[in-house]
């Protein structure tokens, strides 16, 4: 009873601990992901080899190629752009209001449902 | 062609890695030749992140790209290591244990040891995928200026916000027929200084910005014609013209390694743990372009990777000599070559 208990409150951690992201490629085709929170939604994708981003710098916001477009419903709930992400997304194709830097947005239990889609082709 | 520069080791990449493998080689007293496909030193520091702090170097508690780079040269100056930069490698071939390897300019080296400190491979300019755009590239369509004086008298339109786009749109106001500058919003990422030139033309009407803009199409005949760009809601306008310029920033491609024959892993070539070369002997990736079980793409591990190769490199150019581990500490050999003794 005790270690069901225990059990149960381990996995109410791993469950709180992890956000479910959906992935929509180019094409249409969707990849729903439990990320943990903490990693951020380009890490999310290259850990679970989802094609579409390159994240060709590794996350130092230094090369444009997470860029990703956030479902409109998301685009005011996300933390702000900071300066770099901005100035970044000069390098990215078909930049729209919707536009992040996936290595930019740190995934925890307030993004649990977030829809980002991915560009045509990251240049 | 031009003649044959034979080398202990040949090393592809000018970042930080390869420098550090400058230095490692060095010391055992074997010689390199560098090729990087930049025109400078330095790499992903120098071209992506001069100015972004790095705090992981070991007993370096803070350095910059910049920095890291300016040291590392300083590091490695006893040895006079000739660079080849603004060149690719294009091609690898074998002869016995040797390599024979050319260059975009056409130089031709032979080579025992070949490194590959490519980092995530060479850089390129970025190009819209647009079909019409990749239709009339070198048919009025650049993405870097080789002759400036060929743009005399011409109407050019110059897409980008960066320090390559200005510096352009103010150097060729002075001889352009008429120039407009298209970004995707108000805030330009240049030197204040070049921002506040350009503004300057923009008032004297000298030069036409529109902002909240990016590419949408181009047409023409033989040649370039027409640029099409639109707004944020997708309305287009359409601005007539002989020349387009794109400066998009760079990106980076794996290019010609990609047909060399090297076991990859992605986009990254799988070499073994003990000296770091891959199923092709002599041939070795170190840095972030390297893959193995436990990879870690940080600069340290490069420069670990960097020594141990270096060892193996030492075997191949001189199977005759005997190497023996020393410490730069007491090595009075080694400090000879530093030039500090």
């Amino acid at each position: 009873m005790y270690l069901n208990h225990k059990i149960t409150l381990f996995i109410n951690l791993l469950r709180s601990a992890m956000a479910k992201i959906k992935y929509i490629e180019f094409d249409g085709k969707e990849h729903e992901i439990e990320v943990s929170n903490g990693l951020t939604v380009m890490e999310g994708a290259i850990k679970n080899k989802i094609p579409g981003i390159d994240a060709d710098c590794g996350g130092a916001c230094a090369c444009a190629t997470c860029h990703v477009y956030v479902a409109d419903e998301w685009i005011n709930k996300l933390p702000n752009k900071d300066d770099s992400e901005e100035d970044m997304l000069d390098f990215a194709f078909e930049v729209k209001e919707s536009s992040r830097l996936s290595c930019q947005i740190t995934v925890s239990d307030e993004l649990e449902g977030l829809v980002v889609k991915m560009p045509e082709k990251q240049f | 062609m031009s003649e044959t520069i034979k080398t202990d080791c040949l090393i592809v990449g000018a970042g930080p890695v390869g420098l550090f493998a400058v230095f490692e080689l060095g010391i055992l007293g074997l010689s390199c030749e560098v090729v990087d496909n930049l025109d400078k030193i330095g790499g992903q520091c120098a071209e992506l992140y001069p100015d972004k702090p790095i705090y992981d170097i070991p007993a370096l508690p803070e350095c910059t790209g910049l920095s890291l780079i300016e040291n590392l040269q300083k590091q490695i100056k006893p040895f006079n290591t000739s660079f080849h930069l603004n060149e690719r490698i294009d091609q690898i071939s074998n002869e016995g244990d040797l390599w024979i390897v050319k260059t975009s300019a056409n130089k031709v080296f032979e080579t025992p040891n070949i490194f590959i400190a490519g980092g995530v491979g060479s850089f390129e300019p970025r190009k819209p995928p647009i079909e019409s755009v990749s239709m009339f590239e070198g048919k009025g369509i650049e993405y870097s200026i080789l002759n400036k004086d060929y743009y005399a008298g011409k109407k050019i339109v110059i897409f980008g916000g960066g320090d390559s786009a200005l510096d352009w749109t103010v150097e060729l106001s002075k001889i352009a027929s008429h120039i407009t500058l298209v970004h995707r919003r108000d805030e330009f990422k240049a030197a204040q200084h070049t921002v506040n030139l350009m503004e300057a033309l923009v008032k004297e009407e000298k030069v036409d910005l529109i902002t909240n803009h990016q590419i949408s199409d181009v047409s023409g005949d033989t040649r370039i014609k027409k640029a099409v760009i639109k707004d944020k809601s997708d309305e287009t306008q359409e601005i007539e013209c002989d020349e387009i310029l794109i400066f998009y920033g760079l990106k980076m491609e794996l290019g010609p390694i990609n047909n060399w024959g090297l076991n990859l892993n992605e986009k990254q070539i799988s070499v073994n743990t003990e000296n770091f070369e891959t199923n092709l002997p002599g041939v070795f990736a170190i840095g972030d372009i390297s893959y193995y079980p436990g990879k870690l793409k940080l600069i340290l591990s490069g420069f670990h990777e960097a020594a141990l190769a270096s060892q193996k490199a030492f075997v191949r150019a001189k199977p005759d000599e005997t190497l023996t581990f020393r410490y730069t500490t007491s090595s009075s050999d080694i400090q000879k070559k530093l030039g500090v003794k």
